[in-house]
């Protein structure tokens, strides 16, 4: 049936623009700004605390003292994190725990594919992430998931924190796109967050923490 | 935008359908401001309609048939100006989108070009200057769809009430929204277009004042028609009519 | 003489004018998104820049439509992504239940997709008992309702919360009445967080595909979309053909034109970039990924240079929030998929005149859709020609039911019109008569539409023509 369809549809489509003359215009692109670093880390974090994202700008040889003063008073049992990471590396070493005292989470990790790990990944109370880059111009983080980081990682926990790397800040979308050569290496799956999810569909009136991480903390390391 | 050149010493004068019928006094008053300047001005006795009722309804054949026997008669090479955003904005805008791909397309394109709504002339190429010999009074402003979006005259409007001392000029809280007038629209979707003039009403008693000035009289047509009906007693009247009678001290 | 659609709309709008809640309702919602969308692109200039490039890209890939569509649905199969084709809705909701039944699913999670809507989705699974649950709030709160979407990104716009709380209390299970959005936010997410946890398959839209990768762009708020696009082991995408886009760096400009004019927003909470199923090293996301490329009546579009421009819409809603008509009367009066400005040009197209083409009349042409659509659709310019193909049976035919309205009562008033306007004398007849008549004109025909909320227009004694006569100004 698909097969059929699709044969007339192109028939269509292809004599539709045999008759008229077709709009072929050069695209003139917005140019990419520039600006230093500093002004990229204000720009985002100003842009992603708009949208109640919680920014720290940390010391990139000591981010997780930091971290802990973080998920001290939150008082999480779980922290899920991806082991073979960098970050995750770094996390784990003389991680307490939950043993430790120090009123900090257990590290898990995902264990196994969704299918197993489903029941258990809906309990997490937060998850730890690395990202690829971030945007300044519109305040967002981006996230290319993989075998090492999961998808839902990012997703399902109702806490999320990502690590960001100061100087993998860039202006804009399309700068990054460009710098990172992304048309040709497109992941599974990429994804931009520039904070906790939200709706304002009843009344127009905003409310944080639907479906997505009611918490977006984002660690830039300087 | 147009091309602002300097003042010219001749230029006609298109009166617009609705003035024609309705509002021949505003038409005047347009045509007086023009000459008070010491521009002379040329009415082409049998000039019409601009076409627009004809175009926006569907029927852009008849509209190209009246359009182009304006055209005939507006043939020197001569400013045109216009007390109206809406005719304006068909004979400048909408007249080379109609001709397009007709053989008359290049004489069309040329008349366009020459067309000038009332106000944009009277500030912008005669800088024209007014003295307010009336008492003092409040007014609002109605921004026609066509004069705002098309034309982009709205400025040039207001500043011709803003020079007139005793006037105060209290803008509408949505000034932009269309009044519902919308030529046939009018009547082939009353209820729609009653709620759009209500609405616009409202806005028009909330300012106090105790006159709408508006540059276009499908709008005035409409809003004035509805104020009536409602027992409202503020008036409506065309800005070229109102400045006329300031200057003049009625 | 009016047809059964056209009554209907009477009908409808009369009805919707007079909902004094569903007008209040409106009223605030609209006002709130125009000032967003000012504040958003307070820069005009840049403004209108981004705007010319939204209009250059999308021209550009309908101009290459057929081997854009080519190239994505190469792309993505080799990808991993299965792409059907499908003419008609029929077709469409066919392939969807083919994929559920194949997995032997009878429960469907949702992400908001006018596409869907337009496919009748939801009735047709449920009819075959299979659950469609819609998780985007405002399509969560109209499904439990039972009601259509009112507006193409809030769908839930025309009602207020006491409204919502009263749905909330009656149609979901041990639910207290609450007005706190806080709260009534509170009972959604849990109530769909168990939907997603046992979804067997997920359902989206695609904002934008891309044919140089083949991938398909997606963006939200709630998460819900990325919830309904990951969690379940399979992922159905359906699209409009004309949804393609060339290149990935024509994404950023659309992605910043479509949140702005959508929500005001400089960018979504979430964008979505779906290349692939799972691949075999990954411990999530979907197992399989399907693309349903609908066609329903756009290829027809395609074909006339003026009225392929309905095709370059990004599907923002601003034309609606912009509109003094959809505001007056919300999203339900229109009675079809699309409302509002965008809805006036795009259903009758692909529905026919016959049943579609009073939505054109809806419109006094104040051109403030044209002024803020994002990919500059003239909107105003492709309603007149709709008007015309409804009177026309010359025309080239593109449009189904064209000359549908032609009747002899008003071609012989436009031939009147022309009549008297290009002939001098007919017309200094016509002003003796219309200058004796003053303000006593007979209330017939349209003038009896017109005094239902107006007096009567006076036409004046002297016209313009005989006072000018009198003063003695230069006729040439």
């Amino acid at each position: 049936m698909s097969k059929h369809a699709r044969a007339k549809i192109f028939s269509r489509l292809k004599s539709a623009l045999a008759n008229g003359i077709p709009d072929n215009q050069a695209v003139d692109y917005l140019p990419i700004e520039t600006s230093s670093q500093n002004e990229k880390v204000s720009k985002l974090k100003g842009y992603m605390e708009a949208v109640r994202t919680e920014v720290h700008v940390v010391d990139a040889e000591n981010w997780k003292d930091p971290l802990k003063a973080i998920l001290k008073p939150r008082a999480l049992k779980t922290l899920l994190y991806a082991p073979e990471t960098q970050i995750g590396n770094a996390l784990a070493q003389d991680w307490p725990g939950a043993d430790g005292n120090e009123g900090l989470p257990d590290l898990v990790t995902y264990e196994g594919n969704i299918e197993a790990f489903k029941e258990d990944l809906f309990q997490i109370d937060a998850a730890i992430t690395s990202t690829v880059g971030g945007i300044a111009e519109t305040g967002a983080i981006i996230l290319w998931p993989d075998a090492k980081e999961p998808r839902l990682m990012s997703l399902v926990p109702p806490i999320h924190i990502a690590v960001l790397e100061a100087d993998k800040i860039f202006n804009s979308f399309d700068e990054v796109m460009q710098a990172q050569k992304w048309p040709q290496k497109m992941p599974t799956n990429a994804i931009l967050i520039s904070g906790p999810s939200k709706t304002a569909d009843i009344e127009l009136t905003l409310a944080f923490g639907v479906h997505g991480p009611k918490e977006l903390i984002v660690l830039i390391l300087s | 935008m147009n091309d602002y050149t300097s003042k010219p010493d001749t230029v006609y004068y298109f009166g617009t359908c609705l003035i024609d019928m309705l509002y021949p006094e505003a038409g005047i008053a347009g045509l007086n401001l023009i000459r008070r300047e010491g521009v002379r001005v040329i009415f082409p006795p049998e000039q019409t309609c601009c076409g627009q009722p004809a175009y926006n309804s569907g029927f852009p054949r008849e509209a190209k048939t009246v359009a182009l026997k304006q055209i005939r008669l507006f043939s020197k090479e001569l400013p045109i100006v216009v007390p109206s955003g809406s005719c304006a904005a068909m004979m400048k805008h909408h007249y080379p989108l109609l001709f397009e791909g007709d053989a008359n397309f290049k004489r069309v394109r040329e008349f366009s070009k020459r067309i000038y709504e009332l106000s944009e002339f009277l500030v912008r190429i005669l800088g024209i200057k007014l003295e307010d010999q009336g008492a003092p009074t409040k007014v609002t402003w109605h921004s026609s769809c066509s004069a705002a979006r098309e034309m982009g005259v709205i400025e040039d409007s207001k500043s011709l009430i803003h020079q007139l001392n005793n006037v105060e000029l209290i803008e509408l809280k949505n000034e932009h929204e269309c009044c519902g007038f919308g030529g046939t629209f009018s009547v082939k979707q009353p209820e729609i277009s009653g709620a759009m003039v209500a609405d616009k009403i409202e806005d028009i008693v909330q300012t106090g004042a105790s006159r709408i000035l508006a540059g276009d009289c499908g709008c005035l047509m409409n809003i004035s028609g509805a104020m009536e009906y409602q027992n409202v007693s503020l008036k409506g009247q065309h800005l070229a009519e109102f400045i006329w009678e300031r200057i003049n001290g009625k | 003489m009016a047809n059964k659609a056209e009554l209907d709309f009477t009908r409808n709008t009369s009805q919707a004018l007079k909902d004094k809640q569903l007008r209040k309702n409106f009223k605030f919602a609209m006002g709130n998104f125009i000032l967003k969308r000012q504040q958003i692109f307070a820069d005009q200039k840049e403004t209108e820049r981004l705007r010319e490039l939204g209009n250059a890209i999308k021209k550009r890939a309908l101009s290459r439509l057929p081997q854009l569509l080519e190239e994505l649905e190469e792309k993505c199969t080799r990808n991993g992504i299965r792409v059907h084709w499908a003419e008609t809705t029929m077709e469409a909701n066919q392939q969807v239940l083919k994929i559920m039944n194949a997995h032997s699913a009878t429960r469907l999670v949702k992400g908001k997709s006018m596409v869907s809507e337009e496919m009748g989705l939801n009735e047709f699974l449920e009819s075959r008992g299979i659950e469609a649950a819609e998780t985007d709030l405002g399509e969560f709160i109209i499904q439990l309702n039972d009601e259509k979407p009112s507006h193409i990104i809030v769908p839930a716009i025309h009602k207020n919360k006491e409204q919502i709380a009263q749905i909330f209390h009656e149609k979901l299970p041990d639910t207290p009445y609450t007005e706190d959005v806080e709260e009534l936010n509170a009972i959604a997410r849990k109530t769909l967080r168990q939907k997603f946890f046992e979804a067997q398959v997920g359902l989206s839209g695609v904002n934008f595909a891309v044919a140089e990768t083949g991938t398909l762009c997606l963006i939200e708020n709630e998460g819900n979309g990325r919830m309904s696009t990951t969690v379940p082991p399979v992922h159905i995408a359906v699209m409009g053909l004309e949804k393609v886009v060339e290149k990935l760096t024509d994404v950023p400009p659309l992605l910043r034109l479509l949140t702005g004019s959508a929500t005001g927003q400089l960018i979504t909470t979430y964008v979505n970039m779906i290349t692939s199923p799972r691949k075999d090293d990954e411990k999530d996301g979907p197992r399989e990924v399907h693309l349903i490329i609908l066609d329903n009546g756009r290829s027809k579009i395609l074909t006339d240079p003026q009225l392929r421009q309905t095709l370059q819409c990004i599907r923002c809603g601003t034309c609606l929030n912009h509109c003094p008509v959809y505001t007056r009367i919300g999203g339900h009066a229109y009675g079809f998929v699309y409302p509002g400005p965008i809805g006036k040009i795009l259903n009758p197209q692909v529905e026919g005149l016959k049943k579609a083409g009073v939505l054109t009349a809806a419109s006094s042409l104040c051109e403030a859709c044209a002024e803020v659509c994002p990919v500059k659709i003239p909107i105003p310019m492709l309603l007149r020609r709709l008007r015309n193909e409804s009177y026309s049976t010359d025309s080239l035919g593109l449009v189904k039911d064209s000359g549908y309205k032609k009747n002899l009562a008003e071609t012989l008033a436009w031939k009147g019109w022309e009549l008297i306007n290009t002939h001098p004398h007919l017309h200094a007849i016509g002003q003796k008569l219309t200058g004796a008549l003053g303000s006593k004109v007979p209330a017939w025909g349209p003038l009896k539409n017109w005094t239902r909320y107006r007096s009567a227009p006076r036409f004046a004694k002297k016209s313009l023509h005989q006072l000018i006569a009198e003063q003695g100004v230069e006729d040439e």
